[in-house]
């Protein structure tokens, strides 16, 4: 007897519509944490039904940065830690545009730490998306300027001796007007977050602490990747409006603060930007 | 009512020419940082820009500088970018990102006395090499050097369309005198002034490959917004924009963006000579010092010297086969420069024979006089 095979329909992801699917397999190693990062975002796209037309993203280097070549939108991996810079050319190019600048810690912190700043000073309206997994991952796993105390890295291999920054306070102490930090173990609340700087003007940053079992858990002894994302899950404390400079982000034994810890009006620089143009034509 | 380019003649500082003539070109975005002697290129824009509804936009750096006019670009304006020695090598990274994006910009660098912060204030040529090989890796640029003020505008005009027309970063390598003269500079009617724009996809964003370069090798752009979905990124990429870091995807991309320069490059050098129909002597001079050289020329024909001037208005590419022509009908060339021979090697590299090639060099700071040079023509 013959027996037909029926060829099965061919099923696609609720997101497939936001993927470059003929890029696929991505980079990632497994269980790291940037795929979960990037899907809390892609539903947030499809859950405020926005048109792809109408979003861009830029990336600087790093495994994080390489979101920008997975997301079928405008998308541009630039050079290391320039991703913000870059952005606001493209942002004040297409003002109507909602332009996510998606980048790992030492993109954006560290090589990109002063575009970091201004832009957050001028309330530059840029969604700003930092995968902080407290190392360099591409690079192989060196410190950065997130790596906790007496973390080991393949460049403090007898323990970091220098202190990291607690980016939520770095970011509202230079004027972010909107600041949160979830893990990726947190994807309702960072997409919740992801949609409300979405909807949004002014410079939103939100940091998501992320696995990278290859570069940080392993030499950490923090056990394999599902064990580090159990550590941060378990460690972590929601505290919604709490100042940031208290938002505690402890590696060995205490909390890891997270929530929606600034958000505040104030003019966005695309706003300022446009009624000084007015003012100035009129002149 | 509309505001309106500066038609007319006016006595102006090459700094302001060159801002005029950005704005004559069309663009409509300037990020920069200031930097002695280029700060009257910002301060013009600054002033003049917004009322064309452009926007000018201080940087912290020259780093964020050359990213944010790249991604100006990328969503539709034309952009530019002004500095001097310094700010130019913090611009190099990028300036090697806008040539492999393939993205239209302008780069102007008022060039002073160098390395480091060497003379402010002071002229300098030095950073002819730095302009064709400051990024890493292969690649080809083109680089104008204007010698007035009339020329800071008309260059700037031409960079514009330049980089428009080859999807490429053009670089303006004036100088500190250049920039510093205030000269007559004649700005032509609005309509008369040619203005390139780059090519758009006229095919559907299904079809279309965003790095696929068609007979003159220089692919459509698609800008942000637009609906053509496109991936930039800096790593080698295959023509739809992905990354295909494979040797042989390498060697087809960088190729092709050597040769949409190398292959068009009777179209973009250009050049001016002056008595070097009976030439004895040769003069190889650009910037501010072909002034100088020109006047040389001037009182060497009094007195019965055969010299000629070639300048060079495209220092790249370089007019190699040009340059090679002549140097059969001559005794000698003579390259002044404000540096220690960096054109000078170019020609050496132009010439076959073993004709004398003799620099007249300064290392910044002062401009070469016509004496100086004309010493070094007479000298047995
Ligand atoms: C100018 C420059 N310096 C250094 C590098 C090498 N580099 C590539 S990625 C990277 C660090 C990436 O770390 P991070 O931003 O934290 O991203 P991750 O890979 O951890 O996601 C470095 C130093 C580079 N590409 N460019
Ligand atoms: S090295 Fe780390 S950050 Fe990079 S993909 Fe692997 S787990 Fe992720």
């Amino acid at each position: 007897m013959k027996v037909e095979i029926k060829k099965e329909k061919e099923v696609k992801h609720h997101l497939s519509k936001w993927i470059r699917e003929d890029r696929w397999p991505h980079i990632w190693c497994s269980g790291c944490g940037i795929g979960i990062a990037m899907s809390s975002m892609l539903y947030a796209f499809e859950e405020l039904n926005l048109d792809p037309k109408e979003i861009a993203i830029v990336s600087g280097i790093g495994c994080s940065g390489r979101v920008a070549g997975y997301v079928k939108v405008d998308s541009y991996h630039t050079t290391h830690g320039r991703a913000i810079p870059f952005a606001i050319g493209l942002k004040i190019a297409k003002p109507n545009m909602k332009v996510i600048v998606f980048s790992g810690d030492g993109d954006l912190i560290s090589i990109g730490g002063n575009h970091f700043i201004h832009a957050a000073r001028r309330n530059f309206d840029l969604i700003c998306i930092c995968v902080n997994n407290f190392n360099y991952g591409m690079t192989g796993g060196q410190f950065g300027p997130t790596t906790p105390h007496e973390a080991i890295t393949t460049t403090t291999p007898y323990g970091n001796f220098e202190y990291p920054f607690n980016l939520p306070y770095l970011a509202a102490s230079a004027g972010a007007t909107f600041v949160a930090r979830w893990t990726v173990l947190h994807p309702y609340y960072l997409r919740q977050s992801i949609k409300k700087a979405l909807r949004r003007k002014g410079f939103s940053f939100i940091e998501v602490i992320s696995p990278c079992p290859t570069g940080f858990g392993r030499p950490n002894k923090i056990g394999e990747a599902i064990d580090e994302m159990k550590y941060y899950k378990e460690k972590s404390v929601i505290k919604n409006r709490v100042d940031p400079k208290e938002a505690e982000l402890s590696f060995r034994g205490g909390n890891i603060i997270v929530g929606e810890f600034v958000e505040i009006e104030k003019p966005s620089y695309i706003e300022i930007l446009k009624e000084n143009l007015e003012k100035i034509k009129e002149v | 009512m509309k505001t309106k380019i500066l038609t007319g003649t006016h006595y102006m500082l090459g700094d302001h020419a060159c801002a005029e003539g950005a704005i004559a070109a069309g663009c409509r975005f300037f990020a920069g940082y200031p930097i002695t002697p280029s700060t009257e290129i910002a301060e013009w824009i600054a002033r003049r820009l917004p009322k064309f509804g452009g926007v000018y936009i201080q940087m912290e750096d020259e780093l964020a500088s050359m990213a944010a006019i790249i991604g100006a670009s990328c969503g539709g304006l034309k952009s530019m970018t002004a500095t001097s020695g310094p700010g130019m090598s913090l611009m190099m990274e990028n300036i090697g990102l806008a040539v492999m994006l393939e993205v239209p910009c302008v780069i102007v660098n008022v060039q002073r006395g160098a390395p480091s912060t060497g003379l402010p204030t002071l002229v300098g040529q030095g950073d002819v090499m730095q302009a064709k090989w400051g990024s890493h890796g292969d690649y080809e640029i083109v680089a104008y050097a204007p010698n007035s003020c009339q020329e800071m505008f008309d260059l700037t005009v031409e960079a514009f369309n330049t980089a428009e027309k080859y999807r490429i970063p053009v670089i303006i390598l004036a100088d500190e005198a250049v920039g510093h003269l205030r000269e007559k500079v004649v700005i032509p009617d609005e309509k008369e002034i040619k203005i390139v724009e780059r090519e758009k996809p006229d095919v559907s964003p299904e079809e279309y490959l965003p790095y696929k370069g068609d007979g003159n090798l220089v692919p459509k752009m698609a800008l942000a917004g637009e609906g053509y979905f496109v991936h930039m990124t800096g790593l080698t990429h295959d023509e739809r924009g992905y990354p295909d870091i494979t040797g042989e995807a390498h060697e087809r991309l960088v190729r092709r963006l050597i040769d949409k320069i190398q292959k068009n490059k009777e179209k973009i050098i250009k050049y001016e000579e002056i008595e070097t129909d009976d030439a004895e002597i040769l003069l190889v001079s650009y910037g501010i010092t072909a002034r100088s050289s020109l006047k040389a020329v001037q009182i060497l024909r009094k007195e019965g010297i055969k010299a000629g001037l070639f300048r060079l208005i495209t220092i790249w590419p370089f007019p190699y086969e040009r340059i090679e022509e002549l140097s059969r009908k001559v005794s000698k060339i003579i390259v002044p420069e404000i540096n220690s021979g960096q054109i000078k090697g170019e020609v050496l590299k132009a010439i076959k024979s073993n004709l004398p090639v003799v620099g007249v060099n300064k290392l910044g700071g002062d401009l070469i006089t016509p004496y100086e040079i004309i010493e070094k023509v007479k000298e047995k």
